[in-house]
């Protein structure tokens, strides 16, 4: 709980609040170590929204590997060129 | 995540209604710059393997409009438009983005924002999708797939009335 306070900035209370919620949703899993709460992220419940995300993020793949290949033209095309663009 | 040579797009969703973009390259940024805003070169990448690029047209100015259409395999039409909004050449573009598969697509209209930085030789791209709405967002992202989204939309959903 310190360390995420500390990580993200943002008031005790509200750090709560939102662990909380993930908490209830199962995002996140908790158990008691002495004085302390220690938290974990539970993946198989993100699993989801990353699945979701992911077919998008595969086009963004695709089409930025395509754009590699261009670059290396374009690159080889200004050594041929003598570095002046 | 792991860092390949040629690198790997991440996506994430820093808000409801925002998608952000990042990947980097092995080229100095004016040349990804130079790919990004040159019809010819976008012609070659834009396309990611899914179809044919049947139009790519750019007035490249301020209040100027772009206009991407895809043909895929089975005939299917994907089309884009937007207006340069601004322009900060090698470093920073934004422009409007209007996916016309959608019904009321003009309402739906997203800010993006290119940015390159570059150090070593290397640039690292990012763009910044902003939405007027969540919905919009959610389609944007859904364009082109069904499986996983409902069960995503259910916990998203949990989440934002357990915050509200």
């Amino acid at each position: 709980m310190n360390d995420l306070v500390a990580q993200l900035g943002l008031a005790q209370p509200q750090v709560s609040k939102h662990l909380r919620v993930l908490r209830e949703v199962g995002a996140v899993d908790v158990r008691e170590s002495g004085r302390q709460r220690l938290y974990r992220l539970n993946g198989n419940a993100l699993k989801p929204i990353h699945d979701w995300v992911k077919e998008y993020e595969r086009t963004w793949s695709e089409r930025f590997d395509q754009l590699d290949v261009v670059l290396e033209d374009l690159m080889e095309k200004e050594e041929d060129d003598g570095n002046d663009d | 995540m792991a860092m390949t040579t040629s690198g790997t797009a991440t996506v994430s969703l820093p808000t409801d209604t925002q998608i952000l973009i990042t990947r980097e390259f092995a080229a100095p940024r004016r040349l990804v710059y130079k790919a990004w805003t040159t019809p010819e070169l976008v012609q070659r990448w834009w396309h990611a393997n899914r179809g044919e690029m049947t139009t790519c047209e750019i007035d490249f100015r301020v209040g100027g409009t772009w206009r991407y259409v895809m043909v895929t395999p089975d005939g299917l039409e994907v089309a884009f438009h937007g207006e340069y909004r601004e322009i900060v050449p090698n470093e920073r573009l934004v422009s409007t983005e209007v996916y016309e598969g959608i019904p009321d697509a003009e309402a739906h209209a997203a800010l993006d924002t290119l940015t390159l930085t570059e150090i070593d030789g290397r640039t690292t791209l990012t763009i910044l999708v902003e939405h007027p709405t969540k919905e919009g967002r959610d389609m944007h992202i859904n364009s082109g797939m069904e499986d996983g989204m409902q069960d995503a939309m259910d916990l998203l959903e949990q989440v934002a009335v357990s915050l509200g």
